[in-house]
């Protein structure tokens, strides 16, 4: 090993290869393993079909979260192939001794809202989970990422994956955000830039002042939408706000154990000097309130520009027309006015409690409006308890919103919360793929911020106008 | 062998020239609820091939049935978004054996080597070059050729080496997965837990 600076990744990376193989890809071990509902049903029928055991249970994370209703959770579950899902998971998680955190226990949620706010998610482990928006827990200087099914089976019998490394790609913004403009903005606008590709083979690390300034669950809206630029996962520094953030809850280190963690933490930064095989710099100053106007993440745009010509894209004419074909718009379209029949506010982007601070500081005093189905589901039942010591839930009530109760929902659309074909929806969710929220659904990916303003104006707003 | 062995394929190939194809497209989310890996090859690409009322749609390559054969060529990006590895099978299942094109999301890439699929990268040009072939005539032959990593047009002999890491491409022509390699070190990983901090 030679002695060149290194970056957060490398320290990261290096600490935990357990062999290289030669002309192969490293096998990594993995500190925590996060299972879900829909992608280790397989994967325990693969173990019992090779007749293996998880080799560290206590690693190994279950919630029910993908296929979840989000009202009546008391009731058992309609569909039927959700229901065996979901008993796949209890029963699985008690076969081999697991911590399950059900429909209906009070620690239940998304399976990336309810790592970090457990203190499971911990600076300088690798994390993964059969779902792509694991890059979500590098918010913590963790390297996360999404596996397939296949490699679930794998982390249950060896609690190692087998990975080639990636490249390196740093991700600067400087400045200051303006008022209205929030995390989700900041990541939306990079992808507009580097494209739903531009980040592809490359694991991203976001740094600059904006980063530095920015909340534990802004920087978790950005790492969770590494992937939608094509990346491997995306990490950003752990500092003080990290650790203040960390500090005292459930599963996070105390006492001694404190104490040496911290040490090891204050060392995770990448060293002056050090090589990224990639690098973008970007300005604060040029970004505002952003929404998508077609169906992959990277056609994004400021919400006071017009929706650009198929040339101005660099991308192929046909599949520019299909995209705008599907969502019903048109070259040099302003997307300020157009109409809104849903909002979606929740995920594991946006459905923390700081992102119902900003829905609700919007809607405070006005009203939703008629035209328009919202749907407010929290990340967890502890961010749904937030919501209501915070008042937050008397705001929304007045306004004439309805909480729901926590799961994936109208992100994938696994359950009822589909989007009915050919309707528009507002959505702070990370994917606004033809068909993502319900077959025909029309998604137009946004900050919590403009899906509030939307919801109360019932087309498309500038969110700065009712601040 | 956790897959059949992949050494020389020789097939005609389907065309699908739409760049960014990705896997909510591939398999749609409502087929994630499945507890065995079962029927996944009927839903490929199900929302694009047929009509809500399941009738067949007449534009759709796959249910064109003058192309058929193990080979699928896509645009670039093919295969972005979700991890659900269920895209994977969803190809193999229907009995694709191999993936062509001039781009792959990383996710999916890697999904499809676990389970025996050989994604193969060309250049653009190349990419080109196979979707003119086959359009001037369907039955166009592809040779896919693992030991020697290339790819060529058969009627014409035109070819282009692509790229494969070692491991997987060892792992491919003997049918291995990764779960052999890893039980195979067992003692060593138990060890090496031992020295976490946490």
């Amino acid at each position: 090993m030679s002695n060149l600076p290194k970056t957060l990744f490398d320290k990261v990376w290096d600490a935990h290869v357990v062999r290289k193989i030669q002309d192969g890809p490293d096998v990594l071990f993995i500190d925590r393993h996060f299972i879900h509902e829909v992608t280790s049903p397989v994967a325990f029928l693969g173990l019992e079909n090779r007749g293996l055991k998880v080799m560290f249970p206590e690693k190994t994370f279950a919630t029910a979260d993908h296929n979840t209703p989000t009202i009546n959770q008391h009731l058992p579950v309609q569909d039927p192939l959700s229901a065996n899902q979901l008993k796949a998971l209890e029963v699985n998680s008690a076969k081999y001794g697991i911590s399950h955190w059900g429909l209906g226990n009070p620690k239940n949620g998304i399976v990336h809202v309810v790592g970090p706010e457990n203190g499971i998610t911990l600076p300088g482990m690798t994390i993964v989970c059969g779902d792509s928006h694991t890059s979500t827990h590098g918010a913590f200087g963790a390297i996360a990422f999404g596996i397939g099914t296949s490699e679930v089976e794998m982390v249950l019998s060896s609690q190692c994956i087998m990975q080639p490394k990636p490249k390196k790609m740093r991700l600067v913004v400087n400045g200051k955000l303006g008022k209205g403009i929030t995390p989700k903005d900041v990541v939306l606008y990079i992808i507009s830039k580097l494209t739903a590709a531009g980040a592809t083979g490359y694991f991203v690390e976001f740094a600059g002042e904006v980063f530095e300034n920015m909340s534990m669950e802004g920087r978790m809206t950005v790492c969770n939408m590494s992937i939608e630029m094509g990346a491997r996962g995306g990490m950003i520094a752990p500092d003080e706000t990290t650790f203040n953030y960390i500090n005292g809850r459930e599963k996070a280190p105390k006492g001694e154990a404190w104490d040496k963690a911290l040490a090891y933490w204050k060392t995770l930064k990448t060293e002056e000097g050090a090589r990224f095989d990639a690098e973008h710099i970007y300005d604060a100053a040029d970004i505002e309130p952003m929404i998508t106007y077609g169906t992959n993440p990277g056609m994004g745009m400021g919400i006071s520009q017009h929706i650009p010509l198929a040339e101005q894209t660099g991308g192929s004419k046909a599949s520019y027309e299909k995209s705008l074909n599907y969502m019903g718009f048109h070259e040099d379209d302003a997307m300020l006015g157009k109409k809104v029949d849903y909002v979606f506010i929740g995920s594991c982007t946006n459905g923390r409690i700081e992102d119902f601070r900003a829905f609700a500081s919007i809607v405070k005093g006005r009203k939703k409006a008629d035209n328009v189905t919202a749907w407010i589901v929290p990340g967890s039942h502890i961010v749904e308890q937030q919501i209501k010591d915070e008042g937050i839930l008397d705001i929304l009530t007045e306004a004439g919103f309805q909480l729901r109760q926590p799961g994936c929902s109208a992100c994938l659309a696994m359950n009822d919360d589909k989007i009915p074909a050919g309707k528009y929806a507002v959505s702070t969710s990370n994917r606004n793929f033809e068909g993502r929220q319900g077959p025909g659904a029309r998604t137009m990916l946004a900050s919590p911020l403009v899906a509030a303003a939307a919801a109360v104006t019932g087309v498309v707003t500038d969110p700065r106008e009712l601040l | 062998m956790a897959y059949d062995k992949f050494t020389v394929l020789k097939s005609s190939a389907v065309p699908m020239p739409i760049e960014n194809v990705d896997t909510d497209q591939i398999i749609p989310a409502r087929f994630l609820k499945a507890t065995k890996r079962e029927g996944f090859g009927d839903n490929l690409f199900r929302d694009w091939r047929y009509n809500a009322d399941d009738t067949p749609k007449a534009d759709f390559i796959l249910n064109n049935p003058i192309y058929s054969g193990k080979i699928l060529v896509g645009g670039k990006n093919f295969g972005s978004g979700s991890s659900r590895e269920h895209a994977a099978w969803a190809i193999y299942d229907y009995g694709f054996r191999c993936v062509v094109s001039s781009f792959f999301a990383d996710i999916f890439k890697n999904n499809s080597l676990n389970i025996g699929i050989l994604p193969v990268t060309v250049s653009a040009g190349f990419l080109d070059k196979i979707f003119s072939a086959i359009e001037a005539d369907p039955n166009t032959e592809l040779e896919v050729n693992l030991p020697e990593q290339t790819i060529t047009i058969l009627a014409t002999g035109e070819q282009e080496s692509f790229e494969i890491n070692s491991y997987k491409k060892h792992n491919l022509m003997n049918g291995y997965d990764d779960i052999d390699y890893l039980q195979a070190m067992k003692e060593d990983i138990k060890g090496f837990a031992e020295e976490r901090i946490y």
